[in-house]
């Protein structure tokens, strides 16, 4: 099995292309259709131009802060293309591309950021929980879904994303062990992006790799290229099988970089020097993706200018159907507190709506 | 003198201590080598040193256990938590430890911590960013509560929590970090724990606030004119609560409005009415009112001004109340 090949106390990374989109590991090259692949490719490319965009609009004043998602598109795609439709993404906050392979809208990715709430209800036949701020807790969520899902024999697994500052917390430790007690269909992947804020990757822990620590949760760990879109596609379906024959959860440590900003409030010049950012950015997963694909014959110059030209036309778009949103009511604020509302709170609501009324003017 | 915002004034404070008392460590997420996402510790790690000022983990648990620990052993520890909202993972060393150590020990393990933590709203910020958590620490017998509204008093109050013997939870209104700048003493100073403010004297009409919305409610009764006589005290310390100076002044207004940021059941409001109503009962006019958010969580940005109070909605309930026949 792929996990016995490549052991984290050894540091072995397992990846399956090179920089220049060459397989260097026929053995684990995923066995992909045409047209998933091309796929997978697009909805990179939509979720890094959606991400600059945002940055822009932020910048404009237009978009609230923002947690960036550029540079780790692979290790999102790859995992959820593995996925079936049915299997849970379990999101921290910097999922932005795995939420749109999933089948969150666009627009509803935005309007989280927006600062709208509307932008955490997807659509009902989307397994994909709201985005996940308090660090380490949704780890925890994950084991709870697939718990759920062991019960109900319902074969859906679900995969769960954390960074490499959050396998510090507690939170992240009971989660993983909870899962891997109960053997439930669980995959953790932390995305290790090199920094937590501005804290690096050593000041979270003092082990060497992060997916050795799956060795104490008694269940499997693999370090995975996490640029390389193949190999994190093809560990996360073998973890998937795993998980489905009831052999427990997986651990995949994705090695990647955020190569923008923490959020829009961060300023990375404190903390990392440029030449770093620069080194990562020849390792961008998008691009060694492309080259891939063209090597294949399945990607053109031609498609890559009408594929960027569609994009940004329907990120515009989505962005000013967003923007038309603007401030909401006061039922939104008070009407999802409860399925009914407690009388105490009704009266707290008619009290606000006679004051809106009253002081009209002043 | 300089003249420093709020949060210059709590960085001169901690570079003080830090500076006079070989005792006192700093430390949090990203509190160490960049100061803090707000960069309330910014210089301190350089100036002080990296075993005393440091970066930590992202583990609140870890954060504020170890406090237990280093204060058992000696130390004055001032963890930060990055935002308040953050605060729950460590809770439970707060809840079960920090607040009962001493008396469980029978005075031999004082908690000599001071928790800082970033609260409050109007910020356009994230889910779990925004939040008026009050409540949750006043009502845990062994803590102290302090919020400082001007650089002045966060200074002070920040220099008699870090001497003070027992854990004092430090809450800091983000929204006001850099809102204004004050003229704040260079030597130390404390501005003692447990003690309101008056801020300006009226015969009215008393209302009680802290934090960032004091100065929503200074905007409102300045638009009121003058008109009104109104008597406005900073609470600044929410535990212990300085019952004595909120009762004399309702005792000479006979009128009575708390206003915050909190929720409203079992806000910081709840406490002070029933006090209000123990102390000068006979001398109310009115009905002692509260201003507060409803009982909902608080809204993301596009609705949260159907949450926070502003200085209209405050203009708007004073007058109602010194109306009230
Ligand atoms: C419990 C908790 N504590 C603190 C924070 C503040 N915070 C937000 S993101 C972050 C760093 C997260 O780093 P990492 O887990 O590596 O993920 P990345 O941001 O790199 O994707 C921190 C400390 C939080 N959201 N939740």
């Amino acid at each position: 099995m792929l996990f016995d090949h490549y052991d984290p106390l050894k540091k072995e990374m397992f990846g399956v292309l090179d920089k220049d989109g060459k397989i260097t590991n026929k053995d684990f090259e995923p066995d992909i259709d045409d047209d998933t692949l091309v796929h997978m490719y697009k909805t990179m490319v939509l979720a890094r131009i959606a991400d600059v965009k945002a940055l822009q609009y932020q910048r404009q004043g237009r978009m609230l802060t923002f947690a960036p998602v550029q540079g780790q598109e692979a290790c999102q795609i790859g995992p959820m293309a593995a996925s079936a439709k049915s299997d849970w993404l379990v999101p921290a906050f910097r999922e932005a591309a795995a939420m749109l392979y999933k089948g969150v809208s666009l627009k509803q990715a935005y309007l989280y950021w927006f600062g709208n709430e509307r932008g955490s209800r997807y659509d009902d036949d989307v397994n994909v929980m709201p985005i996940n701020v308090p660090i380490g807790s949704q780890v925890n969520h994950a084991a709870g879904i697939a718990y759920a899902a062991k019960l109900k024999k319902s074969g859906e697994a679900v995969i769960t994303y954390i960074g490499d500052g959050g396998t510090s917390h507690g939170e992240f430790h009971e989660g993983v062990n909870f899962g891997a007690v109960y053997s439930v269909p669980m995959v953790t992947i932390i995305q290790n992006n090199q920094y937590a804020i501005s804290t690096p990757r050593e000041l979270a822990t003092k082990a060497k790799t992060l997916a050795q620590k799956a060795s104490s949760y008694g269940i499997p760990g693999i370090q995975v290229d996490g640029n390389d879109v193949l190999a994190m596609y093809e560990a996360t379906k073998v973890a998937l099988e795993r998980a489905k024959n009831g052999d427990g959860p997986t651990l995949i440590e994705a090695v990647t970089y955020r190569l923008g900003p923490h959020t829009t409030s961060d300023d990375p010049s404190i903390y990392r020097k440029e030449t770093e950012v620069e080194e990562w950015r020849e390792k961008d997963p998008i691009t060694r993706f492309k080259k891939y694909l063209s090597n294949r014959k399945l990607w053109n110059k031609d498609k890559e200018e009408k594929l960027q030209e569609e994009t940004k036309k329907f990120v515009t778009n989505t962005f000013k159907e967003v923007e038309k949103t603007g401030q909401y009511g006061v039922d939104d604020v008070y009407d999802y507190n409860y399925e009914t509302m407690p009388d105490d709170l009704k009266a707290q609501k008619e009290a606000y709506l006679a004051y809106l009324k009253e002081s009209e003017g002043e | 003198m300089a003249k420093l915002t709020l949060l210059g004034a709590i960085n001169n404070a901690l570079d003080q201590q830090l500076e006079k008392d070989k005792n006192v460590v700093v430390y949090g997420e990203d509190a160490g080598f960049e100061g803090g996402v707000f960069r309330v510790t910014k210089g301190l790690q350089k100036k002080h040193g990296k075993d005393r000022v440091f970066d930590t983990p992202i583990s609140e648990a870890a954060i504020l256990g170890s406090a237990v620990g280093m204060a058992a052993n000696g130390l004055r520890p001032i963890p930060e938590i990055q935002f308040s909202g953050f605060m729950f993972p460590g809770y439970n060393q707060i809840a079960v430890h920090i607040a009962r150590m001493r008396n469980r020990s029978r005075g031999k393990y004082p908690m000599p911590i001071v928790v800082r933590m970033p609260y409050g709203g109007g910020v356009r910020a994230l889910e779990h960013h925004s939040e008026s958590l009050e409540t949750l620490f006043a009502h845990i017998p062994g803590l102290k509560l302090v919020i400082p509204a001007t650089p002045y008093d966060a200074k002070g109050l920040l220099t008699a929590a870090i001497k003070d013997n027992d854990p004092v939870i430090y809450f800091e209104p983000k929204k006001i970090y850099r809102a204004f700048k004050q003229e704040v003493p260079e030597e130390e100073y404390e501005v003692p724990i447990g003690k309101a403010r008056i801020v300006k004297e009226g015969s009215d009409l008393t209302v009680v606030s802290w934090g960032a919305m004091l100065h929503e409610t200074q905007k409102a009764i300045k638009d009121l004119g003058d008109d009104y006589s109104i008597e406005l005290i900073d609470l600044r310390t929410i535990a212990p609560m300085d019952t004595k100076t909120v009762i004399e002044s309702v005792k000479k207004t006979g009128r009575f409005m708390v206003v915050h940021e909190a929720v409203k059941t079992l806000g910081i409001g709840s406490e002070l009415i029933s006090r209000v109503n123990e102390g000068a009962f006979f001398h109310l006019e009115a009905q002692p009112t509260r201003v507060t958010a409803p009982d909902i969580t608080v809204p993301l940005p596009k609705g949260e001004h159907h949450h926070i109070v502003d200085a209209k909605r405050i203009a708007h309930e004073i007058k109602k109340l010194a109306h009230f026949e």
